[in-house]
């Protein structure tokens, strides 16, 4: 099947600046792209891209297997969401889902039919009457989603629509976002800077950085073969430990020497056989180091560490140690023994880490 | 204890009793400069309402001893400016054909232009705004000339449709500005999810933009009506017999009274002249500084 969207070489400029440089990104119908990284990074610009409320100054962008490059957005086949919903204030909720058809001159029975269809599966019926301004936040959500729904779109774009709820409220419209993604099938692209949403709710996800696209892939690629530096720390809470160390390789493996403030230097063995360069930044989720016993596997090590601060977080407790003159965290049970001043038997999975060049930020196995 | 309290309640009853004193001195000011500002109306009233005997011998400030509407009449339909002696009854009209259109034309223009600068920001879109801003502050004076030869060019000049065009492109830089700060307040989005929707650019304008904007309209419609009512130099420049504004006409009245000063006719024609704006400020009055105030609107 032809990708439902097609990015092709796409640059965008603001007069001289530079916001976003060679882009290329292809998804296939029902795909749920996420976009995501600090602001400023330009996610949104890219979005607008997609949607035409933004020309592109060079490449080329087919929806749906057409070129949409000069196509101006309302005849791109895409409805969107906003971040701020973008409701039209002096509209009923009814007149607001409607607007495109009766602007587009579909007939009163076709918008009524659909109207009805939308109301119930978003569980608006109460509120048709309404004016935007009479509603709660997530009510205005639902009713900004119900527009774009109603439109039955080849794709949707979503920019940061859930950044104006509370926490609570979020956390149950991503699941609803993530049901109504798979009854309808749709095929969504989704903007964010919150790493959890992008986990939770992507089948792909693009981190961009400063305009440049550091790494496309699943969400399971993203987080545990992090393309560099940048993706690594970005991705994942508590962050990936990023560790300086040495690298040499020994023959049948690769042994890893961590400089320690306090006491002797750590050595631990990966059992892969790697070519690495001396100076290396070793990358290792919290997760991926447990306290001695509790893990099991061909590449765990144990080593004796100085626990500097333990923070209980019901489920689990962290436990931060120095290695390399960076503060490291290990994700450990909830009732373990761990003292803050004392040592620890902690077990390093050396099988789940990323390596990366000191220099370039690059990844390196 | 008691003896502690009773410093206490005195000092508060001296407060209460020079707050009281203070209230009353303010109500007294605030009294005095409304009798000033309300002598002119009440000389012009009661002056109107004299017979010429009356004026010539009363005082200025006395209450007519007979009422009398005839000074009304005259100043309506019998009063001369020069050699007719209409009244200002046609002048009156002539303003209202100039007014009416000229302010519905220049608020629809700079609500459109107001719209333009403020969501559709096009290269050199801030320089148009100043340059239309600057237009505010130019004297009418320095057109006077150059407008006399476009009016002449475009032959309308001294014609009613002529003022309605000179009203119209000097109110354009107040009126965009009012609505260009009123719709900068609207979140861009608003536009974008109705360009995603298929609306175009006068769609948006109609159906999202026009609905919100009642307040501004109503403070750009005073504006405009006070401003245009009361031109006086457009008028006397730019008109000829038979197309005079009121307020030409008015003066023309007053100065062109051989013999005996009629000041009951003359008191009556410039309330006369004066009552429209008074109108459309006490009926549309409280939106005025509802919408001149009025910050953001919440979607």
């Amino acid at each position: 099947m032809a990708p439902i969207l097609d990015i092709n070489k796409l640059y965008k400029n603001y007069g001289p600046v530079e916001i976003l440089k060679d882009i290329n990104i292809s998804i296939e119908p029902g795909d749920f792209l996420v976009l995501v990284g600090p602001s400023g990074c330009g996610k949104s610009t890219l979005l607008n891209c997609i949607a035409g409320l933004e020309e592109i100054t060079d490449g080329t962008l087919a929806i749906g297997g057409k070129d949409m490059t000069h196509v101006s957005p309302k005849d791109r086949d895409i409805a969107m969401v906003f971040q701020s919903y973008a409701l039209y204030p002096t509209m009923s909720v009814a007149k607001n889902i409607t607007f495109g058809m009766k602007v587009r001159g579909v007939d009163q029975a076709t918008m009524d039919a659909k109207l009805r269809d939308v109301a119930s599966l978003l569980q608006i019926e109460p509120l048709l009457h309404r004016r935007p301004s009479q509603l709660s936040g997530g009510q205005r959500q639902r009713v900004a989603m119900g527009r774009a729904l109603v439109r039955d779109p080849k794709l949707f774009l979503f920019d940061e629509p859930l950044s104006n709820l509370d926490a609570k409220l979020r956390v149950e419209m991503r699941t609803e976002i993530k049901k109504l993604h798979q009854t309808l099938d749709a095929s969504i692209v989704y903007v964010t800077h919150d790493q959890i949403e992008a986990m939770t709710l992507a089948t792909k996800i693009v981190v961009l950085k400063g305009g440049i696209v550091q790494q496309i892939g699943t969400p399971a690629e993203i987080y545990n073969n992090p393309a560099n530096l940048f993706v690594a720390d970005f991705m994942g809470s508590p962050a990936m430990n990023l560790i300086p160390a040495q690298a040499s390789n020994n023959g049948s493996g690769t042994q890893i020497s961590i400089a320690r403030e306090s006491g002797e230097t750590l050595v631990l063995n990966d059992a892969r056989n790697l070519s690495l360069p001396q100076d290396v930044i070793l990358g290792l989720r919290p997760e991926d180091i447990a306290e001695a016993g509790f893990r099991a596997g061909a590449g765990v090590q144990e080593a004796e560490c100085m626990v500097d601060m333990v923070e209980p977080a019901g489920a689990d407790t962290y436990v931060v140690s120095e290695l390399g003159g960076k503060q490291v965290t290990a994700r450990l049970h909830a009732e373990t023994s761990a003292q803050a001043g004392k040592t620890l038997n902690l077990a390093f999975d050396m099988s789940k880490v990323s390596y990366f060049a000191k220099e370039t930020g690059e990844r390196l196995n | 204890m008691t003896d502690l309290s009773m410093p206490q309640t005195q000092t508060r009853s001296q407060s209460n009793t020079s707050k009281i004193a203070l209230r009353w001195l303010l109500y007294i000011l605030l009294g005095l400069f409304a009798l000033y500002y309300l002598m002119p109306l009440f000389v012009m009233l009661t002056t109107s309402l004299k017979s010429l005997e009356e004026i010539r011998t009363g005082s200025l400030i006395s209450l007519p001893r007979e009422v009398s509407f005839d000074a009304w009449k005259t100043a309506w339909s019998g009063a001369c400016t020069g050699i007719q002696c209409e009244g200002l009854r046609p002048y009156f009209w002539n303003s209202v054909l100039i007014a009416v259109p000229a302010v519905f034309l220049s608020t629809l223009i700079g609500a459109l232009n107001g719209y333009v600068v403020a969501q559709w920001r096009f290269k050199g879109a801030n320089i148009i705004f100043s340059l239309m801003l600057f237009g505010c502050f130019i004297p009418f004076q320095v057109v006077l000339l150059p407008m006399a030869r476009l009016l002449g060019m475009m032959g309308i000049a001294g014609t009613i449709p002529g003022l309605i065009f000179v009203h119209v492109i000097y109110g354009l830089g107040f009126t965009t500005l009012f609505f260009r700060n009123y719709y900068v307040t609207i979140p861009a989005e608003l536009t974008k999810a109705a360009r995603v929707d298929g609306a175009g650019f006068m769609r948006i304008f109609w159906s999202i933009f026009l609905p919100l904007s009642l307040p501004i309209i109503v403070v750009t419609v005073i504006w405009q009506f006070t401003q245009i009512w009361n031109d006086f130099l457009f008028g006397v420049s730019f008109s000829q017999a038979g197309t005079q504004p009121v307020t030409v006409a008015l003066n023309n009245i007053v100065n062109s009274t051989t013999g005996v000063k009629e000041y009951n006719v003359d008191m009556a024609a410039a309330i006369i002249a004066g009552l429209p704006t008074l109108f459309v400020y006490v009926v549309a009055g409280k939106y005025f500084i509802r919408g001149l105030t009025a910050g953001s609107v919440k979607g």
